[in-house]
């Protein structure tokens, strides 16, 4: 049977199911996947995390460079995103130049980041307009069986939280020290099945699915990032919605930020 | 690849014939291995190899992209080695460099050597390699994780591909070289073989070497390679243990 046939027979099974409001590996419309966190995997970082939720992992690691601030903004050090879909991580994505798919991931971790004021970009500048630290957040997706953003970005943000600025190695200060995390955003990511909004979509029913929508809040309970993804509309009605249950996840997974699973 | 910090060079072998690390000179760095770790791809494994974390998966036979590529007589087989931003001292670009793209080219070529390739025409076998953590010897990591990705896939092989490096340490000849033995070291010699054969599929070096030198090299890399194949049929008969659950 050809790919396209079965993902088709896939997707009726998918909406039978949701019009139930069952899914196909038996969870009910608002849970998780099981969501854990390692930090520190890997030592060559100056932080990282291997974050899985479900049978997605994504594997964030975090570097820190001297660098020189942008000329618009000669107070504050500079943060870039970077997501790698890599052909390792499933059967659909291919070599070369970054797809749109990954172009997405990164943009949308990167707002999220960037709007909850995660890291105060003024504390990373040494030397005004001259010298300050430039942060690279790097998320390779191992395997993806779904909802990529929220686990990019829990594994981002427990990057940063793990991370160490290379002050001494650099010549900057005598001793490194940890990098300071102000804020915590945690996405939360929903797709339509029919008439159901069902949060942590798997690979299979974001294929299945009549549009996604992320939300990111915050622990001081601010929205701070939004994006809608795919073909499919959402009502005002099904956004507040999906914001009040983004905080009670959100809410939940922070606490796995240094690590552990629910 | 430099490293900031390390200015000075180390002191490489104590007066006791130890190496940094304490190891012996025909001593591996320990190695430990997961078949399996991966859920989309259809054959995975993930090794652990001293402070080296590298990742292979392999996807096929499957449909051959790009089209052009494909052959009528056999596989092809298309390797792609990688190295993440974060997995060096200094990050590492992300994307293809010269040095990535060489080292899967050789890798891909070790394979073709000893896969059935023929058995499945106009498709490809599609290898990937994922550095995650970098400490010198990615390549015989990758290329080990490799093999048991495809073992794992149940792709017809003439037999595992074992690989480690050889190199010169202070003067002497030594098995698996860790990063500071590599930066500072005198020559680097990575190996892959088939162990039933007995005959070297990669072979590389760069360095010093006599010709007396080359040959205890060899003869040091092949014996490594051989305790590196029992280490990896273990880790598969783990995997495929009666009651163990079989592939994911």
């Amino acid at each position: 049977m050809s790919e396209e046939v079965s993902a088709e027979i896939l997707t009726t099974h998918i909406l039978d199911l949701a019009a139930e409001g069952k899914r196909l590996d038996g969870r009910g419309p608002d849970a998780y996947r099981p969501v854990t966190v390692e930090p520190g995997f890997v030592t060559t970082a100056d932080g990282s995390a291997l974050v899985r939720i479900g049978d997605t992992a994504v594997l964030s690691g975090i570097k820190l460079e001297p660098g020189k601030p942008f000329p618009d903004t000669p107070n504050a050090g500079v943060l870039t995103t970077n997501a790698e879909l890599i052909p390792l991580s499933s059967p659909t994505f291919e070599p070369g130049p970054p797809q749109p798919g990954a172009i997405e991931v990164s943009r949308v971790v990167d707002r999220a980041i960037r709007a909850a004021e995660t890291v105060d970009l003024t504390r990373l500048c040494v030397t005004p307009g001259e010298k300050s630290w430039v942060c690279y957040v790097d998320c390779h997706v191992l395997d993806h069986s779904g909802n990529l953003i929220d686990t990019a970005l829990l594994a981002a943000v427990s990057a940063l939280v793990n991370a160490t600025v290379p002050a001494k190695r650099f010549g900057i200060a005598d001793a490194d020290y940890p990098l300071e995390v102000n804020h915590f955003p945690i996405e939360c990511t929903f797709v339509r099945l029919g008439d159901t909004i069902v949060v942590d979509p798997t690979f299979d029913e974001e294929r299945a699915s009549q549009g996604r929508i992320t939300v990111a809040t915050d622990e001081v309970g601010r929205v701070v990032a939004m994006q809608k993804g795919l073909v499919g509309a959402f009502s005002p009605d099904d956004v507040k919605d999906v914001v009040r249950r983004a905080f009670k996840h959100g809410e939940r997974q922070r606490t796995l930020l240094k690590g552990g699973h629910v | 690849m430099g490293s900031v910090g390390a200015k000075e060079i180390p002191v490489l072998l104590s007066p006791e014939g130890l190496r940094i690390d304490g190891r012996r000179l025909d001593e591996l760095r320990p190695i430990t291995i997961h078949v399996g770790a991966l859920k989309n791809a259809d054959g995975s494994a993930f090794v652990e190899w001293g402070a080296n974390k590298v990742m292979a998966a392999v996807y096929g036979p499957r449909e051959v992209h790009p089209r052009h590529l494909q052959q009528n007589n056999k596989a092809v087989i298309q390797c792609k080695y990688n190295m993440a931003a974060f997995a060096v001292d200094e990050r590492k670009r992300p994307g293809l460099d010269r040095r990535s793209q060489e080292i899967s080219k050789v890798i891909g070529e070790a394979f073709e050597s000893v896969v059935f390739a023929e058995e499945y025409p106009r498709t490809s076998i599609d290898i990937y390699i994922e550095v995650l953590q970098a400490n010198a010897g990615t390549r015989c990591a990758g290329l080990v994780a490799a093999s048991l990705a495809l073992a794992d896939a149940g792709i017809p092989m003439v037999d595992l591909l074992p690989a480690v490096a050889v190199g010169k340490v202070a003067g002497k000849i030594a098995l698996d070289l860790k990063k500071e033995e590599d930066n500072f070291g005198e020559a680097d010699l990575p190996m892959a073989l088939v162990p039933q054969s007995g005959r070297l599929v990669l072979l590389q070096m760069e360095g010093h070497m006599t010709e007396d030198e080359l040959a205890a090299s060899l003869e040091l890399g092949v014996q490594g390679c051989r305790e590196i194949y029992e280490k990896m049929k273990a880790a598969l008969r783990e995997r495929y243990a009666l009651g163990a659950g079989g592939p994911a």
